[in-house]
């Protein structure tokens, strides 16, 4: 279904709904056979995007030769209209009458089992790097404008001419890491964007094969020929006598007559700093994210890394599934990559949806969440926290419930519920009281507690194990599935029992295993700060932390500076804690306790009239 | 608690747990006194059965806890190894061959935990050891029997994008025998791949 979007997805593994809107193309594709007869009179021309502006289209036009579906499209921006006394020739030259000016979008409803994102990439725009002044000089070209010139299916058939005179450049320029490898992190990304390399080598060896005396030099910080046969190719493009200079210009000048442009840049290997002179200039752009990503992210409930591609489950052993069950990624949409790669990783993608499509059915492990009507008063709150859209909620009827084959068992509702009326299933409320207990019964001023994040921070413990990074003994850990699962009185309880310091901890806060479950984590924890400080108790002793599954390191060093701060705590600051937050905590098992009684009531009510 | 959680606690089954401690060969055992740790679980409420083993993993480690749960009619059981992150699903498909629900098996983390980062403090190792195994005592003692729910599959899949990776993904699944849905935004599919000219390292015709 191509010029389609995905509107709307609603469901969980194994049965999604997604709606989709198949755009009108006002050509009727399925009569369509490309005979060009419409494009031939059309008397509108447009810059032409897939051939990146360098050439023109009409108004009616095929996206490119090959383009499938074979069928042409009016663009409706540009279009004159259907009046005939504006134009409507393309109408009237059309013999297969596959033109349709009234034709509307069409919405389609599809029932699946799995879903793979391949939403590919954009490409990085470096208008905003003023050194480089691309769009200012006219032969300042990116990559992608390159292979637009270099193609012979391209806008200059196959010519590599320069935009401002249409010579073919004698001495051409490539930089690479435009957009890509800054760690200022003021313009552009950080990464790596894994193709420029290569693809510029590839460039360099298509020059030299059309242009045999042409003169290429590549500025470089370092060339990553890492995949099968790059290397090889790398040596290929040294051998045919390319240039390559370690170090990046630090700005492009241009001489107002001639156009030529001139580069000045330290070769760091030699330390020598020099001016260049070239005839075009070709900016190794580099890969984003598709500037559109946030709607798909929203859509499929997924989550991104810092670099803003969509995450993987687990970065080694789950790459192309993602936080939500039943939805895999793969291509550009997760990293950038090159063509082989994003084959490799889309037929992963497709092995993966296989087995569940295969099983022909899905378990769901048994930590959901459940919610006692008895209790629930339909505030809806647990849904508005749910990341997963898992909790339905009746407000008539003052009830809500959770959808189990959507829940992931964060506890992010369990935590929320001010009523006692949700129920973690294998993380149960007295579960996590009885861990309390058990860790400050005795000695308690002596231990650190600690609540961990199954995925991130309990796995960066693990992590601190398997290296071997050394701490000190006290620190106590109870394991949650999400940050977001530690409610205010776990902490309270904590303290109650005598900690001297509790910490929560989870994945960063970007990269939740629950997308962004622990925003509520933060909001939680301050509610805590501001109460803890209010009833006289330091805020410092309880800490928010971010440890990810990768970072034993820091995990150690958080645990030796609490170790520190617990030395700190005195016991007659632990004695007033215990006291004050005892009298609380008897306030709050006797609002419970209410509670529960009038719902017993209510139950026993309503059983009356039912019978 | 939902209902049937109430319903199994009403039903007032006396709590039978099992320990299991582990001494991963010296993983373990070269820094906490695991014989101590033993002693110990012994003396926690409901425990009926202790026993210690050099790996709880390996195949006689995970017999002696189905014999355990035999012998001693257990009804919970408490590994003490190594991180849950690794071998919670060897040691619920242990319990699970014998007959208890996989959800009714805690382990306590002696290792990653513990020996392998308190090596310098081998006492301070096996007091935080003991606590650790006292705490996954009193959870086990809270855990519930669970039934994992399954679910049906549409026989269809959704692919989003119509580049070179949903195209192929498209077609592995197509070849498959599934119903595939391909939605390209663009008016037609190829994305980026076909804007190109030539592929590294082969230098082939990119379309």
């Amino acid at each position: 279904m191509a010029y389609s979007e995905v509107e709307e997805v609603d469901g969980y593994v194994g049965n999604f709904k997604v709606k989709v809107r198949k755009k009108a193309r006002y050509v009727r594709e399925e009569d369509c056979n490309s005979c060009a007869e419409c494009a031939e009179v059309c008397p509108v021309v447009v810059p032409d995007e897939f051939q990146m502006g360098l050439s023109s289209r009409k108004a009616v036009y095929l996206p490119f030769p090959q383009a499938v579906p074979a069928s042409y499209i009016i663009d409706m921006e540009a279009c004159l209209g259907t009046n005939p006394i504006a134009c409507g020739k393309c109408e009237e030259a059309c013999e297969k009458v596959c033109i349709d000016y009234d034709m509307k979008d069409e919405i389609f409803e599809l029932e699946v089992g799995v879903v793979v994102v391949a939403t590919g990439m954009d490409v990085y725009d470096p208008t905003e790097l003023d050194e480089y002044c691309y769009t200012r000089y006219d032969n300042v070209i990116t990559s992608m404008e390159f292979e637009r010139l270099i193609c012979a299916g391209g806008a200059t058939e196959g010519h590599f001419v320069r935009p401002s005179d249409r010579d073919v450049p004698q001495r051409i320029a490539f930089i690479q890491c435009v957009g890509s490898r800054n760690n200022a992190g003021d313009k552009g990304n950080r990464y790596c964007s894994n193709i420029c390399c290569m693809n510029t080598v590839k460039d360099t060896l298509l020059l030299r094969d059309h242009y045999p005396d042409c003169e290429c030099t590549v500025f470089y910080v370092d060339i990553r020929a890492f995949g099968k046969g790059f290397e090889d190719l790398y040596m290929r493009s040294r051998e045919e006598g390319v240039k390559y200079i370690r170090g990046l210009p630090g700005e492009i000048r241009q001489d107002p007559e001639t156009k030529n442009l001139f580069l000045t840049a330290e070769n760091t290997l030699t330390g020598e700093v020099r001016e260049y002179e070239f005839d075009a200039v070709v900016l190794s752009v580099g890969v984003i994210p598709r500037r559109d990503s946030a709607l798909v992210k929203k859509l499929l409930s997924l989550s991104t890394t810092g670099d803003g591609f969509y995450m993987e489950a687990h970065p080694k052993l789950k790459p192309v599934d993602t936080p939500t069950r039943g939805v895999y990624i793969c291509g550009c949409s997760e990293s950038p990559k090159d063509v082989k790669d994003s084959v490799t990783q889309a037929s992963a993608a497709a092995a993966r949806a296989m087995t569940i499509l295969n099983a022909g059915h899905v378990t769901v492990e048994a930590i959901t969440a459940a919610i006692d009507p008895a209790l629930c008063t339909g505030c809806g709150l647990c849904a508005k926290v749910c990341p997963f859209n898992a909790v339905e909620v009746d407000k008539e009827k003052k009830t809500a419930w959770v959808v189990s084959a959507m829940c992931m068992g964060c506890g992010n509702c369990g935590a929320t519920c001010n009523q006692g009326a949700v129920t973690m299933g294998h993380f149960t409320d007295d579960q996590y009281y009885a861990q309390i207990d058990a860790l400050l019964d005795e000695d308690a001023a002596d231990k650190v507690f600690t609540f961990a994040c199954n995925w991130c921070s309990y796995a960066g413990a693990d992590n601190a194990g398997i290296s071997r990074i050394q701490y000190p003994a006290s620190p106590r850990l109870v394991r949650t599935m999400c940050s977001a699962r530690v409610t205010e009185d776990f902490v309270l309880y904590a303290f109650v029992k005598g900690a001297p310091v509790v910490l929560v901890s989870g994945c960063h806060f970007a990269d939740c295993h629950y997308i962004d479950a622990n925003r509520q984590t933060v909001k939680r924890v301050y509610r805590l700060w501001d109460k803890l400080e209010k009833l006289g108790i330091r805020p410092e002793r309880l800490q928010l932390e971010w440890i990810s599954a990768a970072e034993g390191q820091k995990f150690a060093r958080v645990m030796r500076g609490l170790e520190e701060m617990r030395q700190q705590v005195t016991a007659e600051e632990v004695e007033h804690t215990k006291k004050v937050l005892a009298e609380e905590w008897e306030k709050k098992l006797a609002r419970e306790a209410k509670r529960k009684k009038k719902a017993e009531a209510d139950e026993s009510r309503d059983e009356v009239q039912v019978s | 608690m939902s209902n049937e959680e109430k319903a199994a606690v009403a039903t007032g089954e006396e709590l039978r747990i099992g320990v299991f401690v582990c001494d991963c060969g010296s993983n373990i055992a070269g820094t906490v006194d695991t014989a101590a740790v033993t002693e110990y679980a012994e003396t926690l409420p409901n425990v009926v059965a202790v026993v210690r083993n050099r790996y709880t993993c390996a195949d006689p480690g995970q017999n002696e806890i189905k014999k355990a749960i035999r012998e001693y009619d257990l009804n919970r059981v408490v590994v003490a190894s190594c991180t849950p992150l690794m071998h919670e699903p060897t040691f619920r498909a242990c319990v699970a061959g014998e007959g208890l629900n996989p959800y009714l098996m805690e382990m306590a983390n002696l290792r990653e935990h513990c020996s392998w980062v308190h090596g310098n403090d081998k006492e301070g190792a096996t007091a935080k050891a003991k606590d650790l195994v006292k705490s996954a005592v009193a959870r086990a003692a809270q855990l519930q029997a669970r039934e994992e729910t399954r679910v049906p599959v549409t026989q269809a899949a959704l692919v989003v994008g119509g580049g070179v990776a949903g195209i192929q993904t498209s077609l592995d699944l197509a070849e498959a025998g599934y119903q595939v849905y391909l939605v390209e935004k663009e008016p037609s599919i190829g994305g980026i791949m076909a804007a190109l000219d030539k592929t590294y390292p082969t230098m082939d015709c990119s379309i």
